[in-house]
């Protein structure tokens, strides 16, 4: 009983993280309309630029957040700007193509600069556990999922409480009409984009300390954001929550139950079954 | 038959023609490694042209197709010794098994649009690796296989000659497809699918119909590629980047049009072997800089965006006459 007990709780921390990441992918595809393939590229990418401040600087990951996450902010800001934006009256398939094109250069720069060698950050507790009534957890990945909940949180405040947060869900809704009541939707699809950036590089930061890096551990991600954002439905952040509790509990409890090497199909075949029973996604409004 | 009337037009000649002059290569070559790089240009053909297929004409952009070419693949590795020690028969039944893979993969995504067509072609494929990686009994998993060749001996001639035969061949079904009524529902169904269905085109069907042949030539390539390198592993004939490669073929080119996949594959092909030797692994930063660099700037392709400019210049000219004449 403990043993699944053990499981779930673990597939709860990591389902925070997933909710993390699937979290930028549905706002910037319920604001601009957008699927990006890239976005577990970035998240590549600041797993290796935190890997870079803790290596040389000693910058403990979980501080090294106040770092990556504005840096891939001004960094989303800038591919949007200057690669999406122009693309976005394009047919869709030039958009998946263009994320696709972006993931491909990032990563394969990242295996330039880096070598495809797998690289780890072995802080003090990276393999520290905590008892919690007989379950043992796994200490960077309870920090991980409270930092991950916290953004979630700031993130919904945001999204709810300020202008811009208004703004951001006004042009999701309805991009003309919030254009039309003074919204600067190009302005707002900069931020948005940069909000998603910087929550896929906050998840790779706090990923950090307890997973390998190699240039191609973003691909996986970029599948699974997916899976949690239509399990969810694309466009909502409870429904990425949920999607991403939902991922991690069953990706933990296929680990254990099924067998390890199946483990990222079990993400894919709820995925593939979501998609043909449910393509709005559990929580979804848009139309498939 | 309509058919056979279009094998006698200036496009069919001239690539008859081409396949008949290239034949000769091999023995005007002495460059051993420029023959084998010319072997996987012709193999990028007969992928993209046949990607494109799917792809191209019929809208429908699939990133998972490497899961036909692995079919292929395994196939011929799997499946020779049973059937008399034949690679032959191997790729044979491999590329025949690659079309209920086909029904099984257009049932599970055709049902799906757009974008969510793309994510489900990705996580079938990415399903089926991870089968394949895990029944190490069956196939080896990541240790691979062993492959027996087509052809016995160091002679990469008769590999070449294969290869051409191929690319041509897959050319001119595209191009009867597409002189075909068929070809004109597949682009119905691109354009608009739901219009295409009111106007009576079953377009699940047709999509089916263009995904069975995709899926069939790019098995055969998949087959041709395992024999012709002697051993597969998963992550060379499954992977999520084997699809992108064989997509990028067409969108380089041109999508839609039958000369863009050859284009496509020749610049892939040479370049990429360029890079290749000088820059390792990270070759594949130069498919992400092309891609990303043909989406902004010429989202036609090479040969779709020749066109374009082709029928703009040919209308300014036909102004031109007009003016001069009135």
């Amino acid at each position: 009983m403990s043993v699944l007990a053990q499981t779930i709780v673990g597939g709860i921390l990591l389902g925070g993280l997933y909710a993390l990441i699937g979290i930028g992918l549905t706002i910037v595809f319920g604001v601009m309309r957008v699927i990006n393939f890239a976005h577990g590229e970035f998240l590549m990418v600041s797993m290796y630029l935190t890997y870079l401040l803790f290596t040389l600087w000693g910058v403990d990951p979980f501080l090294s957040l106040f770092i990556t996450m504005p840096v891939f902010f001004l960094f989303g800001m800038f591919i949007q700007r200057f690669f999406i934006s122009p693309v976005l009256k394009a047919p869709e398939m030039n958009q998946i193509l263009l994320t696709v094109g972006i993931g491909l250069i990032l990563a394969n720069l990242i295996q330039l600069l880096f070598s495809a060698d797998y690289r780890q950050v072995k802080t003090s507790y990276s393999d520290a556990v905590v008892g919690v009534s007989g379950i043992s957890v796994s200490l960077p990945y309870s920090g991980a999922f409270v930092v991950a909940i916290l953004i979630t949180v700031a993130l919904y405040f945001f999204l709810m409480r300020t202008d811009t947060g208004k703004a951001i869900r006004a042009t999701a809704q309805d991009r003309d009409a919030a254009a039309l009541m003074g919204a600067d939707v190009g302005r707002i699809s900069m931020i948005t984009f940069g909000i998603g950036t910087a929550a896929a590089a906050a998840a790779g930061t706090l990923l950090t300390p307890v997973y390998y890096l190699f240039p191609t551990v973003g691909g996986p991600f970029t599948l699974k954001s997916f899976v949690v954002v239509v399990l969810g439905g694309m466009g909502s952040i409870l429904g990425a929550i949920f999607g991403g509790l939902t991922l991690g509990i069953a990706e933990s409890l296929g680990a254990v139950y099924v067998s390890t090497g199946y483990q990222d199909a079990i993400g894919f075949l709820i995925f593939l079954l979501i998609l043909i029973l449910k393509p709005s996604g559990l929580f979804g409004k848009s139309r498939v | 038959m309509k058919t056979l009337s279009n094998l006698r037009s200036n496009f069919v000649y001239a690539v008859v023609g081409t396949g008949a002059i290239l034949a000769f290569v091999p023995f005007v070559l002495s460059s051993s490694y420029l023959l084998q790089v010319l072997i996987i240009v012709l193999l990028f053909v007969t992928l993209g042209v046949s990607w494109n297929l799917l792809g191209g004409y019929s809208g429908q952009l699939s990133l998972g197709h490497a899961v036909f070419f692995g079919i292929g693949a395994y196939g011929v590795a799997l499946l020779s010794k049973p059937l008399g020690q034949s690679p032959w028969l191997g790729l044979l039944a491999g590329a025949v098994l690659s079309l209920p893979l086909a029904a099984f993969v257009g049932y599970v995504c055709f049902r799906l649009r757009g974008p969510y067509f793309t994510l489900a072609t990705i996580a079938l494929a990415e399903v089926i690796r991870l089968v394949v990686l895990n029944s190490v009994d069956l196939t080896g998993g990541a240790k691979g296989v062993t492959v027996r060749p087509l052809f016995k001996g160091v002679d990469k001639a008769p590999w070449y000659l294969l290869a051409l035969g191929l690319a041509v061949f897959v050319v001119l079904v595209t191009y009867l497809i597409t002189r075909s009524k068929l070809g004109y529902y597949l682009v119905a169904i691109r354009e608009d699918e739901d219009a295409a269905e009111a106007v009576g085109v079953d377009a699940t069907g047709y999509k089916m119909v263009a995904l069975a042949i995709s899926a069939f030539f790019t098995s055969v390539a998949g087959g041709f590629f395992a024999s012709y390198l002697s051993f597969i592993e998963p992550d060379m004939v499954l992977s999520v980047e084997r699809s992108v490669e064989i997509c990028l073929l067409a969108i380089i080119g041109g999508l839609g049009t039958i000369l863009g996949p050859v284009v496509g594959a020749l610049i892939l092909g040479l370049a990429g072997e360029w890079f290749r030797t000088n820059l390792g692994q990270a070759h594949l930063l130069t498919y992400g800089v092309l891609l990303v660099a043909v989406i902004m700037f010429m989202p036609e392709g090479i040969v779709g965006t020749m066109k374009k400019a082709g029928q703009v210049i040919g209308k300014r000219l036909s102004e031109e006459r007009r003016r001069v004449t009135a």
